[in-house]
């Protein structure tokens, strides 16, 4: 068995020796480089555009402004596409735009020889606005009287949706209950996949085809269509090995546009290759939360109604939009489930960047809200915040109504436990709770989450595989699962060769993704990989296997029932003998002068279950009040996602995201200028990702109970890492100073800032 | 520019002799990848942030990004294809991110291997203070930099001839802090 | 590629110098580190360069035979952290060029950058400040040596006229002999960052390790330009090693420092720090040295 083993990634090889081509490594020198023209006010009407000094710009091929693109709005989103008008993405976008809603919306694009050529025609491109208003903050976007984005939808609000449970107003008249109220904000930021977006696109035999650093190669074939106008078949998007996505790539980004600009040059190869800055401040970033939480308790402890307010910082363009915050949203009753509960969030257009998916859709925002609520119920109520969460988390059973999401096990213990004494809890926490009045403070803290795996029932679920024998008995395996980084390629090529019984090296994942060749799938998110791709290799393995075993018994003459394939053999099961080898039989059935066959198969296969997966993080800190710092000691995050594919694989994503969570607790915020609008941090010098030397050690731990929704027994582990670093920081940073920070990230600034309103410093 | 610059730069690298016409406006960067197709040398951010693009000159790692083409003249480039023996044979660097899963995106997997390269080839012994220090040049997002630390320190310990110990236990000190001993002591 | 007009290289000082005055608007390229990061944003596009990178002759340490330490302009901050001279004299410039940015800036960037750019947040400049150093240039004129307190003009610009190279930083070694430093460097993060404020002070304790017999002070973003807070000097220069006078000389910085708010921190939060980071680096320069605090 290849499942469970931590066999060495299938692209290791060719990663560590430099071999592995990304997008911009295939790209032909002869293509001409495109440069946008990014406007330089927030918000406003693009009058005219003066090209004649750029034109002049020796080496400059062709400009294109907003007045010369298709009007045809198009979404950007990588969500499946529906077929019901209804539920389908928000069609905002255009390749180049009229109406600039953010500093940095683009109204032209330079079509150049080189790149200096390109770039300093941009600089030359001269545009006239008519200035509007603009709104940065969700909340006084909702405003009357605030600046209007989109004409479709009144004070800005993309959607509103809620949940109603029970009877809070009734509940709550119940005497003697604790209100525990507060706001808790998260910050916008970036993904940071250091290969930065990146496309080129060419014309061939009238179809146009992209080479993109995507994570969702059909769904952007789908979506170049969509906005040229032209049948989707006329589109090729090939995917290569691509540098990171995190769900920045889970999104159309410039594809579209570059596709329009090959056919303005007759179909010669042009490459649009963000800039740093530009992936920092033109593709998507997570959305801002603001959270209300106002809990109302009994004094030991009891959870009686709870109410959650949520409002996401669109930004300019729908996007994702609505998903990300209703996710949240629906995540809170679920994790500590009360009869009573009222909830509403609300998407709001705002005159920042557009907000799409980032690892996690949602959940650290509302992770972050819930658990340092809850950690404010436990200080509040003097009562143990481990023992707090066992107590009052969804019980075992505890079943989802729509999803149909079911906790299994006692998971949320065991994960809890384990924590626990990785880190020593016990003896620190009561260490902790003396009061301290040094300059240098501990504190420990914990947070828990719970994740979905993949998108049903909220959307489609599909995914085909295609399995192919070669001469030599080694099977092909194509997917729409792409690898990104994670290790889609290595947990494929495992499942595979257990399903058909081979060995490691006689499976080959084809990791290019071609629409023109790889099998229909919607790609990677929402954690879905393994999980999905799982589904889809065991129903086309099993398939693929018993038509090899039913050729097979045109040369042995033995019935499939008693035959199976081991190790790459064809194999008698009743005396275990070797009836001949799987390359043997695939020369056989390829060359056979009689009845020639080349085996294969493809299979579409629809999820329609979805998996709850669970963790939960715990940090020690140490605060140095007069320097502003906090200094993370000990962390641990404790998962259960189900059986492990591969053991070392799943550890190194885990340490990853603990990564992510690390900079989103105490570095990493998107910031704009007030007065124009105009990202000032968008470079990896001033947008503070954690380097080498902000982690301590990074513990990866486990608990396993195997799903049973999956022939793998595997569920989510791409996304939920990065969910309850944040709020386990913030709790142990409670314990050590005494100040709740409701804000992230834990920067300097702000601790300067709350510690000088709580006169710990002079 | 009126009329394009060239200058020819005559360097070795990878172990040969080359010499090229290079436009005086190219990066290191841009050299090594147009000129001689040495598609490791990764462009992330072109301004020395980010590391990807790292190479060693004359052994010591630089951002080739904002390094001038033409100053390689005369000197000795070595970029991650130069590492593997001639039939292919993996260095103990690149087998070590192997064996530690250190590379997941792989994007920034060949500006590490380089510093790495750099660091081991000192022969010295490192804390993990310093050889965090020294790989602080690199960002990656995938990874959260851990297996990239255990490959590069068993690696040198194996070329130390040591024996490399895990240590992920916690740090288990409890200091309690209840008084005022840590006023005098504020930066500890 | 970098957008240059032109590019020319210099192979001595004399040639360098002869560049300058034939291209009156082209710019010195040194390690690049900041000049082709400002040629790609735009600031410098187009411009001609004078690329000085080849002059070996500018680079290493040596010892002078005026008895100054002499470190010449395209030394690398990794250099001079490796260099045995400054680690047995001036051990804090090591320190202080081991934090700029990160191990592959410090190969490329320069000492001679660092303080040519005119820019308050360069690591090195101000441990330069608080150990006196002069700047040597070279121009038409000749050779002239400015001491640090004269060299910023304002941000971005030196004491240095467009045709003058400056070819070396000195420290006279008495500045050095029987001084022992520290530097703190405060940023967001602990790699790869700009400096949010930085302060690198010095002491000379008398014989006995119980009082100051001299300690200086040098800040870097406490004001438009790198400076030195004379005050806090001066408040407890010839005074007991004490907890007070520690607190005594953090405090009277307040009274030289000027930071300016941004958006990369405020200047109360700088003010803050430059106090803070004062005390701890005063302590921690007291502790080298072997003083007694309250001894």
């Amino acid at each position: 068995m290849l499942v469970g083993k931590s066999v060495p990634r299938v692209d290791a090889h060719d990663k560590v020796t430099g071999m592995t081509r990304y997008t911009d490594d295939l790209c032909d020198k002869s293509a001409y480089i495109a440069k946008v023209k990014h406007a330089d006010v927030c918000h406003a009407i693009v009058k005219s555009i003066d090209t004649t000094e750029a034109e002049k710009v020796p080496g400059v091929v062709k400009i294109v402004t907003c007045f010369d693109v298709p009007d045809i709005p198009f979404p950007t989103a990588g969500h499946p596409w529906s077929t019901e008008p209804a539920h389908q993405d928000v069609a905002d976008r255009h390749l180049l735009t009229k109406h600039v809603r953010y500093y940095g919306d683009d109204v032209a694009a330079v079509i150049a020889e080189d790149e200096i050529s390109a770039v300093q025609a941009v600089r030359k491109i001269k545009v006239e606005y008519e200035e509007l208003p603009f709104v940065l903050d969700a909340q006084e976007a909702m405003k009357d009287g605030a600046p209007q984005l989109h004409e479709k939808y009144p004070h800005n609000i993309l959607a509103h949706t809620d949940v109603r449970r029970g009877n809070l107003a009734e509940a709550i008249k119940e005497p003697g209950l604790i209100k525990v109220e507060g706001w808790y904000d998260t910050p916008t930021v970036q993904h940071c996949h250091i290969e930065n977006a990146t496309c080129f696109a060419y014309e061939e035999d009238g179809y146009i085809v992209v080479y993109t650093s995507t994570q969702i190669p059909h769904i952007v074939r789908r979506i170049v269509g969509q906005a040229l106008g032209i049948p989707w078949g006329r589109v090729r998007i090939v995917k290569p090995y691509i540098g990171g996505g995190f769900g920045d790539k889970q999104d159309a980004l410039y594809e579209p546009l570059c596709a329009f600009l090959t056919t303005q040059v007759g179909g010669h190869p042009v490459r649009l290759t963000c800039t740093r800055e530009e992936t920092f401040a033109n593709c998507r970033v997570r959305h801002a939360i603001r959270s209300h939480i106002i809990s109302w308790v009994r004094p030991n402890g009891d959870i009686v109604a709870r109410k959650l307010e949520c409002w996401s910082n669109q930004g300019a363009y729908a996007s994702h939009g609505h998903g990300i915050a209703a996710k949240g949203m629906n995540a809170f009753p679920q994790l500590y489930p009360c009869d009573n509960v009222e909830c509403d969030s609300w998407t709001v257009f705002t005159n920042i960047q557009v907000a799409g998916a980032m690892r996690a859709y949602g959940m650290p925002q509302a992770t972050f809200a819930n658990d340092c609520n809850i950690e404010d119920i436990c200080r509040r109520l003097n009562l143990d915040p481990v023992q707090y969460r066992k107590d009052h988390l969804m019980p075992v059973g505890y079943k989802d109504a729509f999803s149909k999401n079911e906790l299994y096990s006692d998971t949320f213990r065991q994960v809890l436990d384990k924590g626990m004494e990785y880190i020593g809890w016990k003896e620190k926490w009561a260490a902790y709770q003396k009061p301290q009045t040094g300059n240098i403070r501990r504190g420990i803290g914990t947070a828990v989450f719970w994740y979905n795996t993949a998108v049903w029932p909220i959307a489609l679920e599909t995914s085909s595989c295609r399995m192919v024998l070669n001469q030599d008995g080694s099977v092909n395996v194509q997917m729409g699962e792409t690898e990104i980084g994670q290790g889609e390629d290595t947990a494929a090529a495992q499942m595979t060769a257990d399903v058909i019984g081979l060995p490691l090296d006689m499976v080959h994942v084809l990791t290019q993704q071609d629409t023109d060749v790889s099998p229909f799938g919607t790609g990677v998110y929402a954690s879905r990989g393994t999980y999905i791709s799982g589904m889809a290799i065991a129903n086309t393995g099993a398939a693929f296997k018993q038509k090899i075993l039913e050729k097979a018994y045109e040369y042995t003459r033995m019935q499939p029932a008693v035959m199976d394939i081991r190790d790459g053999n064809i194999v008698r099961t009743t005396d275990g003998r070797v009836l001949m080898t799987m390359g043997e039989l695939a020369t056989a059935a390829l060359y056979d002068r009689e009845r020639s066959e080349h085996l294969s198969m493809e299979k579409t296969t629809q999820a329609k279950t979805n998996a709850y997966s669970f963790g939960c993080c715990f940090a020690e800190v140490e605060v140095n009040i007069a320097l502003c710092k906090i200094k993370l000691l000990n962390i641990v995050n404790v998962h259960d996602a189900g059986k492990l594919i591969n053991p070392e694989l799943a550890k190194a994503q885990v340490e990853g995201g603990m990564s992510m969570g690390i900079g989103y607790a105490l570095s990493e915020k998107m910031k704009y200028d007030p007065k124009t609008g105009k990202l000032l941090n968008g470079n990896l010098l001033d947008y503070k990702l954690s380097t080498f030397m902000d982690h301590p050690h990074l513990e990866a731990e486990f608990v396993v109970n195997p799903e049973p929704t999956s022939p793998f027994g595997t569920k989510s582990l791409g996304e939920p890492p990065v969910n309850p670093v944040a709020p386990a920081i913030r709790n142990a940073v409670l314990q050590a100073t005494g100040v709740a920070f409701n804000e992230l990230p834990m920067d300097p600034h702000l601790l300067y800032r709350r510690f000088s309103e709580e006169h710990l410093i002079r | 520019m009126a009329e394009k610059q060239y200058k020819l730069v005559t360097c070795t690298i990878n172990g040969r002799k080359r010499s090229e016409m290079v436009d005086v406006r190219a990066s290191l960067s841009d050299m090594l990848r147009n000129d001689y197709r040495l598609t490791s040398v990764k462009i992330g951010c072109e301004v020395g942030e980010c590391g990807a693009c790292t190479v060693l000159i004359n052994g010591e790692a630089f951002n080739s990004c904002i390094y001038l083409a033409i100053w390689a003249d005369g000197k000795e480039i070595t970029t991650l294809e130069g590492l593997s023996g001639p039939n292919g044979e993996l260095s103990d660097i690149q087998q070590a991110f192997i064996d530690n899963t250190a590379a997941q995106c792989g994007f920034c997997t060949p500006g590490f291997i380089m510093t790495a390269t750099e660091i081991l080839n000192s022969g010295k012994l490192y804390s993990d203070e310093e050889l965090r220090k020294m790989l602080s040049g690199h960002l990656c997002r995938c990874t959260g930099y851990e297996n990239i630390f255990k490959a590069v320190k068993k690696t040198m310990y194996s070329r130390l001839g040591m024996e490399y110990k895990e240590d992920d236990g916690p740090v288990s000190d409890i200091k309690v802090l209840n008084s005022l001993d840590f006023d005098n002591h504020r930066t500890s | 590629m970098y957008d240059f007009k032109a590019l020319y290289e210099a192979n001595s000082v004399q040639e360098a110098i002869r560049l300058l005055d034939e291209h009156p608007d082209a710019v010195i390229l040194a390690g690049g580190s900041d000049v082709l990061i400002d040629t790609r944003s735009g600031k410098l596009a187009g411009r001609e360069m004078i690329s000085i990178y080849g002059m070996d002759e500018l680079r290493g340490v040596s010892i002078d035979d005026e008895d100054n330490i002499r470190i010449g302009s395209l030394t690398s901050f990794s250099a001079i952290c490796r260099d045995p001279i400054i680690n047995e004299h001036i051990k804090v410039l090591a320190e202080a060029c081991s934090m700029v940015g990160s191990p592959q800036i410090r190969a490329i960037g320069t000492i001679g950058g660092n303080t040519c750019n005119g820019v308050t947040s360069a690591d090195s400049a101000s441990t330069l400040m608080a150990y006196d150093a002069v700047m040597e240039t070279e121009g038409p004129q000749g050779t002239r040596r400015i001491p640090i307190s004269e060299w910023y003009i304002k941000p971005h610009q030196v004491a240095m006229a467009h045709d003058e190279l400056q070819t070396a930083i000195l420290i006279p070694l008495k500045s050095c002999s029987g001084y022992t430093g520290c530097y703190m460097k405060y940023g967001m993060r602990n790699a790869m960052e700009i400096t949010t404020t930085g302060c690198s002070v010095n002491v000379k304790l008398s014989e006995d390790r119980k009082t100051f017999e001299d300690v200086r002070v040098g800040f870097g973003v406490a004001a438009p330009v790198p400076i030195r807070a004379h005050t806090a000097e001066q408040a407890v220069r010839g005074k007991e090693v004490s907890e007070e006078n520690i607190r005594l000389f953090a405090d009277q910085t307040l009274e030289d420092v000027r930071p300016r708010d941004s958006w990369r921190a405020s200047k109360d939060f700088r003010l803050h720090l430059c106090r803070t980071l004062a005390e701890d680096a005063l302590r921690e320069a007291v502790r080298r040295s072997g003083g007694v605090i309250n001894g």
